[in-house]
């Protein structure tokens, strides 16, 4: 009695150690799989929107500049009608990654607390994470460019 | 060519980072702030722009590729202005993609209402 208890206690624990190896890694490399095609799509949608724009006589800045308008409109629609987050789930961080992820994490936030009010409700919540990515990029920005002037002084004299 | 070019390097860099939340249980919103930080980094060391040049829109679609944007913005407006360009360049050269973000967020708000959450 004792010594089969013993023998499935350790069946349990091999059977769990198992389980460790072998789930994380596959379902780490079939996510990675589907962040790749869902990040290459939408990056290739971008090269799209660019052709044509450029197609149309516009430099390529400008063609960037409305490529990037583009794909942020598309993206607050699709999370509008509630199909961003199922492009989510499927491809992780490949919807995460793209400006659409940042158009995602702007418009989610804003239709989900409305019922708060315009200015504690949408007001605040569209910045939820909008607020620290523009707070923390502005601020490294700042910070390279103070060195990159700072060297150019060097180099002045 | 560059459609697939841009297929397959945002595919890599979307990849990568998927396998960085995986390892790290990093949550979106920190994934975005480290995505554009890394960029500017990037791109005021020098790597982002040619990296930028062979990718096209597998690197500026990105957010590193915003990040990137950033620094040419702050980097542009300190050659024209000197310390007042400190100031200006960031938000100027990334205006298009936050001002688009927040207005069609804000007219999305007014037009969509929220999911009934399943229970």
């Amino acid at each position: 009695m004792k010594e089969e208890n013993i023998n499935e206690q350790q069946r349990n624990r091999q059977y769990n150690e198992y389980v460790k190896q072998v789930a994380p890694k596959a379902s780490c490399l079939a996510n990675c799989v589907k962040a790749f095609i869902t990040g290459g799509l939408i990056c290739t949608l971008g090269q799209i929107f660019i052709a044509v724009y450029m197609e149309n006589g516009m430099s390529k800045e400008d063609a960037a500049l409305w490529t990037t308008l583009s794909l942020v409109l598309l993206s607050v629609i699709l999370t509008g009608f509630n199909i961003y987050p199922l492009i989510t789930t499927w491809g992780g961080a490949g919807s995460l990654v793209p400006i659409t992820g940042f158009a995602n994490s702007v418009a989610a936030p804003a239709i989900e607390y409305k019922k708060e009010g315009q200015v504690f409700g949408i007001g605040c919540k569209i910045f939820t994470i909008a607020g620290p990515v523009i707070l923390y990029g502005i601020l490294t920005s700042w910070v390279a460019g103070l060195l990159y002037m700072l060297v150019q002084w060097g180099a002045g004299r | 060519m560059e459609f697939i070019k841009a297929f397959i390097i945002g595919g890599i860099i979307c990849a990568l980072v998927q396998i960085l939340m995986e390892k790290t249980k990093l949550m979106p919103g920190r994934i975005m702030v480290l995505l554009v930080c890394t960029g500017v980094v990037l791109g005021a060391v020098g790597l982002y722009q040619p990296f930028l040049d062979f990718a096209g829109a597998g690197a500026s679609v990105p957010l590193l590729g915003f990040g990137n944007v950033l620094w040419k913005g702050v980097r542009e407006a300190v050659d024209n202005k000197g310390i007042l360009g400190l100031f200006t360049g960031g938000f100027t050269a990334s205006a298009a993609g936050i001002s688009s973000a927040l207005i069609f967020g804000y007219i999305a708000s007014l037009i969509f209402n929220p999911k009934m959450k399943k229970k």
